[in-house]
């Protein structure tokens, strides 16, 4: 065991895959010598050399374009973007070819692929130093996306987006890089792709999150000091995600909030709650209502924190679906 | 102080054989004369099929088709210069390229008729599946490359691309990846002097595409893109370079697109008639026609059985393609990652009509 934060987790997970497979290689900007803006990547250029933790020219397109080249050809890249707002500048390689090779060639070629890059807000940084685009990769068949929430899940869906047959975009929540301590195992593990995880078990309500937002949520259904007994799920792979998990706990407790960073309109709620719609409509006592960041641009510093979810927010919400009164709104509808 | 010249750069052109089909002995690539043959029936081939594709595209039994004629030069040039295990990371205009690498001809149909299995290369034939949106294939040579010499599997990567591509980011950022990597990449630029109805000079106010390796520290060259042994000679030597860990090159091919950008153009509306005039008598097989009679190598007869055994060969790979089974829908779920999703499975099934 070792006592590490999730910065921390995920350069053991990037070591662990180095000394694992001689395919593995680790690329981005100023990822080998300074070890990454953030440290995820310390010490491994020492440990593995420079060629295979090689610092990239500034260019996101480059380094994204040549790591398909990279994977097609036989390598493991596990490629860097220094801030997810930069994801952008390789969208279209993404979008374009990563997520379309192994269909383009009927399996004879295909591209594992791991792209990791920090997101979200809540640091007071820079423009485009805070996006949480995540669900755009959504939209972006053959990419698989996936947030982990603690060190523990980091290290091991890192190990697993590595060992993935497919790219897999790993986004890791900058706001909670250094905030959160576990133990976790030095010995290798995976935690698997697709697979939500129930990280506390209630009756009355299911609360959804992901990525920093897990933590935000948990601290404010621990502020209710069980006045409702919640349901916490962290839904960790974006795509492809497990509906089941979801759709067995909405069918438990009836009732649903989802909270994320990203903006309200498109973002990945709203296909959480057209997945209950489609599968447990009838189970519903109440509308999902979701607590997400305005349809703006991410603001600066100053203002930050009118743009992501608050205590205040989820708590409003958790009450909101709680009083939900189908009868008293059927009437309103009907009367007023 | 005085300013000072801290570099300056040339451009190198290459033409062996002219148009009136003579060579320059001295720089003629060392060619049997069985291999000469061979080179002219692969782009005798490779026109008869262009033809005949567009022909297939007019009577409606293909989609849209992407005529290479006037490039045979610059692409069967360059085929022949590579190894099976090579990579090439073709445009919608490579299909002279993929023939003349193996690709089986009722596959090249296939994809044109929209159908994706005739990306599928041969197994041991490193042909990538064609990239529509132009520019963007050319980091991934660079990083096949780039893994090539990490793997110490001397191969070469060829990006291929047009003269529009040049003015893509993408470009900037492979050349310049590749030179700091220092990795076994061709990039091939078939210059034909439109990218559909814009002009190359409308591209870049630089006098030469191969002027811009100079700026990512690579070599450049200038070849005559209808002269075959040019584009060999060319492709061959920074083959050779690249496998010996020498780096990139950047090859512009000089060339023309006889024909429209697609089968849905009209080049009538941008350019002059005399244009393509001037260049059919630069034609790229008539020339090496003209340079094997002038050596005995070739008469009417030869031509005449070059171009029948080239129309009977791509009868027979019509035929092989029309009989192509269309793919089951299920194959539109199947290859997108290496394991359904319970999702793609759910709505596979939907689609299919099973729930
Ligand atoms: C990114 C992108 N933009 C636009 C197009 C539409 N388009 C297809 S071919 C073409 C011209 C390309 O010219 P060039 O690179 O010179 O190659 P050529 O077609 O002449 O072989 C354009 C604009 C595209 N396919 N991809």
């Amino acid at each position: 065991m070792t006592t590490a934060n999730m910065v921390q987790a995920v350069n053991m997970a990037m070591r662990q895959e180095l000394k694992r497979d001689k395919r593995v290689m680790v690329l981005g900007e100023d990822v080998g010598l300074n070890g990454g803006v953030f440290r995820a990547t310390d010490g491994l250029q020492k440990e593995f050399g420079s060629e295979r933790v090689v610092d990239t020219p500034l260019a996101e397109l480059g380094i994204i374009g040549a790591s398909i080249g990279l994977a097609v050809n036989g390598m493991l890249p596990v490629a860097e973007i220094q801030f997810s707002g930069f994801m952008m500048g390789s969208f279209d390689q993404i979008y374009s070819h990563a997520g379309r090779i192994r269909m383009r060639s009927r399996g004879r070629f295909s591209c594992p692929l791991v792209i990791r890059t920090p997101y979200g807000g809540g640091i007071r940084a820079l423009e485009l130093h805070c996006e949480s685009n995540e669900a755009i990769f959504s939209q972006t068949p053959g990419i698989k996306m996936v947030v982990p929430s603690n060190p523990y899940d980091a290290k091991g869906l890192l190990a697993a987006a590595i060992r993935d047959p497919d790219p897999v975009i790993f986004y890791e929540p900058m706001r909670i890089y250094r905030a959160i301590k576990q133990d976790i195992p030095d010995e290798e593990y995976v935690v698997p792709i697709g697979k939500a995880n129930v990280i506390r078990e209630g009756e009355d309500l299911t609360l959804i999150a992901w990525g920093s937002m897990l933590k935000t949520s948990t601290e404010a259904v621990d502020k209710l000091n069980n006045k409702h007994s919640v349901e916490i799920i962290d839904l960790r792979t974006i795509n492809p995600f497990d509906a089941e998990t979801i759709i067995n706990s909405v069918k438990k407790t009836g009732r649903c909030v989802i909270v994320h960073e990203a903006i309200k309109t498109g973002g990945f709620a709203a296909e959480i709650i057209a997945t209950i719609n489609d599968k447990a409509l009838l189970s519903l006592e109440a509308p999902v209502m979701r607590v997400t960041a305005p349809d703006v641009p991410y603001p600066l510093a100053k203002l930050e924190n009118y743009y992501l979810p608050s205590h205040e927010r989820i708590i409003k919400a958790i009450e909101k679906v709680m009083s939900w009164n189908s009868l008293y709104y059927f009437h309103l509808s009907h009367f007023q | 102080m005085p300013k000072k010249t801290l570099n300056e750069f040339k451009t190198e052109y290459l033409q062996v054989l002219d148009e009136n089909g003579n060579i320059d002995a001295s720089l003629m690539p060392k060619l049997s004369g069985q291999e000469i043959k061979k080179i002219y029936e692969t782009m005798v081939l490779v026109r008869t099929f262009d033809q005949k594709a567009f022909n297939m595209q007019r009577q409606g039994r293909i989609g849209t088709y992407i005529q290479i004629k006037g490039q045979e030069a610059s692409q069967v040039g360059c085929a022949i210069a590579l190894n099976d295990d090579d990579w090439i990371f073709p445009t919608y205009r490579e299909s002279g390229l993929l023939i003349a690498r193996k690709h089986p001809i009722s596959q090249v149909l296939q994809y044109w008729s929209g159908d994706e299995r005739g990306l599928k290369a041969p197994d041991g034939i490193n042909n990538f599946p064609i990239s529509i949106p132009v520019g963007t294939q050319l980091p991934h040579a660079v990083g096949a490359g780039w893994a090539a010499k990490l793997r110490k599997t001397k191969q070469v990567a060829v990006a291929c691309f047009g003269d529009g591509a040049t003015s893509k980011g993408d470009f900037h950022e492979a050349l310049n990846f590749a030179g700091v990597y220092n990795v076994p990449v061709i990039f091939l630029c078939q210059n034909n002097q439109y990218a559909i109805s814009l002009p190359r000079s409308r591209q870049t106010k630089a006098e030469t595409i191969a002027q811009k390796a100079a700026a990512y520290g690579i070599s450049g060259i200038q070849v005559d893109g209808n002269d075959v042994f040019a584009v060999y000679m060319a492709a061959e030597e920074a083959a050779a370079r690249a496998r010996k860990g020498e780096g990139p090159t950047l090859i512009e091919c000089f060339t023309y697109r006889l024909a429209d950008h697609s089968t849905s153009d009209d080049a009538q509306r941008y350019r002059p008639k005399e244009e393509a005039e001037y260049w059919r008598k630069r034609d790229p097989v008539q020339r090496l026609e003209k340079f094997m009679e002038g050596k005995g190598m070739l008469d009417d007869n030869h031509k005449k059985e070059a171009s029948e055994k080239a129309s009977a060969r791509i009868e027979t790979e019509v035929e092989k393609f029309e009989k192509i089974k269309s793919s089951s829908p299920e194959d539109i779920f199947r290859y997108v990652f290496a394991e359904m999703t319970p999702r793609q499975q759910e709505q596979m099934k939907d689609i299919l009509g099973e729930r």
